[in-house]
């Protein structure tokens, strides 16, 4: 604002100034109409400035009292808005390999927000507005803190976010100290929510639930008598792992091998080898698809009769391409229902696909993370971010991905996993698990 | 038993991939007594190279038999890899051929991570999978599983190795390269163009080791840019292990190392109860390196290094 005075000679005629001045006011006057205040103030710093300018004085002093005046109005500005304007924050990765899943997230949010808005809100018999401001977090936990000072700055009331559990759970002591509510879309490493902060909340299953699952559909659906169980020691791998062997052992089976390895290998023969020696019919793998691949050519080329099992880090399709035709039969879990299975799936993707193309991902989560805040914000009768976190528990929704209760951790109640098996070369739903 | 049998299988199949990359290693070293590291490099580019050759062929014509489009990709990788050698050593080891002997090392592991980061700049970070053209029938062999691809792998390493032997023992070629080795000023004096021979030495190496990249590509169905650090680093200890400078000796290193490796990993959750798992396998090619320095510095076929000096 300051260099756009600076910019104009310091003598201009009255009728000069006032016209500027009208054009200022209405350039304003189309963002806030119920505002009067801050609209006021804009006039107020508006007049000080032709003040200036009729007499000759030193620019920097003007220039000064203009950053000051500007820096006032924006922020009485906002503090008056507050009644009317309820700013979300949304993160996800929007630039780097993730982007497309990222922009899915926000654009998942983004619906919501737009629904609610052309319903009406009303909190404390007040009408109000949501407004989303969406934040990249590039994938990158640094940059995730970075985001969320930035979206406290901003006032932001709630965050829906991060995507990846590597960024969730370093943002999410930044949101904890502010007490604002946190509702994680995707993240699902135990760790987010076992911090026992009380604002944080997630709508996916996560991977102790998903190893629970893997578990028991390995002994009840798939027959497995002895499991041998392989990870690639990763904070992923190795606790899916753990949840897996947990859950099998208590539903009968016998772990006749718990091996490792890490995830930069090729060479699985050896292991491979050695479970065979151990008679096991079943081998889960916690880890990524670059090692799931080979171990399933692998065990084809022993002759290990076993069936491969894995969690979502093999349902993918890069999985099909390293495994090739060895892959048949490889059942793998993913965290929540697939689209065409959820309730509100198919009428979701109808409205989602309209208005931003195709879903890549996570967009239903996202879009119901905004309604279940948005629940709360209702019960609570307030936007108030320790009133939401206080009402937030007592979820109990039914979204376009399922129905949502949380548990005393902020995890979702049930939280659905589904099966899919290798057939003919595509992944293909085997039932859902919840 | 069959378990014994199927390990030392695996551990045969991988030792003669190990073999083919340490005869790069060992030939390098016995000329020029300097240790390539940016062997494993050449290993992965011969691998890529292939990869991109066989995914145009399948590309252009699905219905081409999968031994001619993998032959083809091979085809062009082992030119393309003896260039590199070539170059390699031209850029990398030529002008440093006087330096103090930190120098070159300096540089070749500088060498290994241009080119790490070349391969990641042009085929990407993710894994490229290898098209599933070659036969894997499986055949059984006392118990054990050993299928078409794996009886290949080790057939053509035994005859490669064979063919490197003939060259080295019975040309021309061969004795310039021994000569070279012994002292590379007699050598000159007798007439010998030691650069050319230094040049073809890289050449044959990364011949060998575009083989190998082709070889570990196809049996782990992968290639992936980071590949040959690993793989560099086995077939060095496989080379010191048979005795660094002495071909017959890479070879049995090789052998030797893959078969440790496959026992090692294969039963060491047994013998010590489940304390130490299969996942220290890559731990074994470096335990055998350090006893081999501690013990039998000049290796297992190696002539004493203190007395050639």
């Amino acid at each position: 604002m300051g260099a756009r005075v600076n910019a104009v000679p310091a003598r201009t005629s009255p009728a000069r100034a006032n016209l500027r001045l009208a054009r200022f006011s209405r350039s304003r006057e189309g963002r806030n109409p119920r505002n009067g205040f801050r609209e006021a103030l804009y006039v107020i710093n508006a007049l000080i400035f032709r003040a200036f300018r009729r007499t000759p004085v030193n620019s920097f002093k003007w220039l000064a009292s203009a950053i000051l005046l500007g820096v006032l109005a924006a922020g009485c500005g906002q503090k008056a808005e507050e009644g009317s304007t309820i700013r979300i924050g949304s993160v996800s990765p929007l630039t780097g390999p993730q982007t497309h899943i990222g922009k899915d997230n926000e654009n998942g949010a983004r619906l919501a927000v737009d629904e609610i808005n052309a319903q009406g809100l009303v909190l404390g018999g007040k009408p109000v507005k949501l407004e989303l401001i969406g934040e990249d977090d590039q994938a990158e936990p640094k940059t995730a803190t970075i985001v969320a000072d930035k979206l406290l700055d901003a006032g932001v009331v709630a965050v829906i976010g991060h995507l990846n559990s590597g960024t969730t759970i370093p943002a999410s002591k930044r949101y904890h100290d502010a007490g604002i509510p946190q509702i994680s879309p995707s993240a699902t490493a135990v760790a987010y929510t076992a911090q026992g902060f009380r604002n944080a909340f997630r709508v996916m299953a996560n991977d102790a639930q998903q190893g629970k699952a893997l578990g028991q559909f390995a002994v009840g659906k798939l027959g497995a008598r002895k499991v041998a169980i392989i990870d690639d020691r990763t904070a992923y791998g190795q606790g899916l792992a753990d949840e897996f062997e947990k859950a099998a052992r208590e539903a009968g089976a016998e772990v006749v091998a718990r091996e490792f390895t890490n995830d930069k290998a090729t060479d699985f023969s050896a292991i491979l080898t050695s479970i065979k020696g151990k008679s096991a019919d079943l081998v889960f793998y916690g880890g990524m698809d670059p090692q799931g691949g080979p171990m399933a050519q692998q065990m084809k080329r022993l002759g290990l009769n076993a069936r491969l099992l894995g969690g979502d880090g093999l349902q993918n399709a890069n999985f099909l391409k390293l495994a090739g035709a060895d892959g048949e039969g490889v059942v793998a879990s993913s965290p929540g229902l697939p689209l065409e299975g959820m309730p509100g799936g198919s009428a979701f993707k109808a409205k989602f696909e309209a208005k931003y193309g195709p879903i890549q991902l996570y967009a239903p989560y996202a879009y119901d993370a905004v309604y279940i805040l948005v629940e709360a914000m209702k019960r609570a009768d307030s936007a108030e971010p320790a009133k939401v976190v206080a009402a937030l528990p007592q979820t109990d929704y039914q979204g376009v991905t399922g129905p949502l209760k949380f548990d005393e951790k902020g995890d979702t109640v049930g939280g659905a996993v589904t099966m899919y098996e290798v057939k003919n070369g595509a992944w293909t739903v085997l039932e859902t698990v919840k | 038993m069959e378990i014994f049998t199927q390990q030392l299988i695996n551990g045969l199949v991988l030792g003669s991939i190990y073999a083919l990359v340490a005869l790069g290693y060992t030939m390098v070293y016995g000329i020029l007594e300097l240790i390539n590291f940016a062997h494993g490099e050449v290993t992965m580019i011969g691998a890529m190279v292939a990869l991109t050759v066989i995914g145009a062929l399948v590309g252009l014509n699905p219905e081409l038999p999968g031994l001619i489009v993998v032959l083809g990709g091979v085809l062009v990788a082992i030119p393309a890899c003896m260039a590199l050698g070539f170059a390699i050593e031209k850029v990398a080891y030529r002008p440093l051929r006087h330096a103090p002997r930190l120098a070159p090392l300096i540089t070749a592991i500088g060498m290994s991570i241009i080119l790490q980061n070349a391969a990641m700049l042009i085929w990407g970070r993710q894994y490229v999978s290898f098209p599933p053209l070659l036969p894997q029938e499986r055949h059984e062999i006392l118990g054990a599983h050993i299928t078409d691809l794996q009886i290949f792998i080790v057939v053509l390493s035994f005859a490669i190795m064979g063919g490197l032997w003939l060259l080295v023992e019975r040309t021309r070629l061969g004795r310039a390269m021994r000569a070279t080795a012994q002292s590379k000023e007699v050598a000159q004096l007798m007439g010998v163009n030691v650069d050319r021979i230094i040049s073809a030495t890289f050449i044959i190496g990364s011949a060998l080791a575009a083989i190998a990249g082709v070889m570990v590509s196809a049996y782990y169905g992968l290639a992936h840019y980071y590949m040959g650090f690993m793989l560099g680093l086995k077939a060095f200890s496989a080379a010191v292990l048979g005795g660094i400078g002495n071909i017959a000796g890479a070879m049995l290193g090789g052998l030797l190392l893959g078969v440790i490796e496959a026992l090692g990993a294969g039963y060491i959750g047994d013998i010590t109860g489940g304390f130490l798992g299969s996942h220290y396998q890559d731990v074994f090619a470096f335990f055998v390196l350090i006893g081999v320095l501690v013990f039998r510095p000049s290796g297992l076929l190696g002539e004493r290094v203190a007395n050639r000096a």
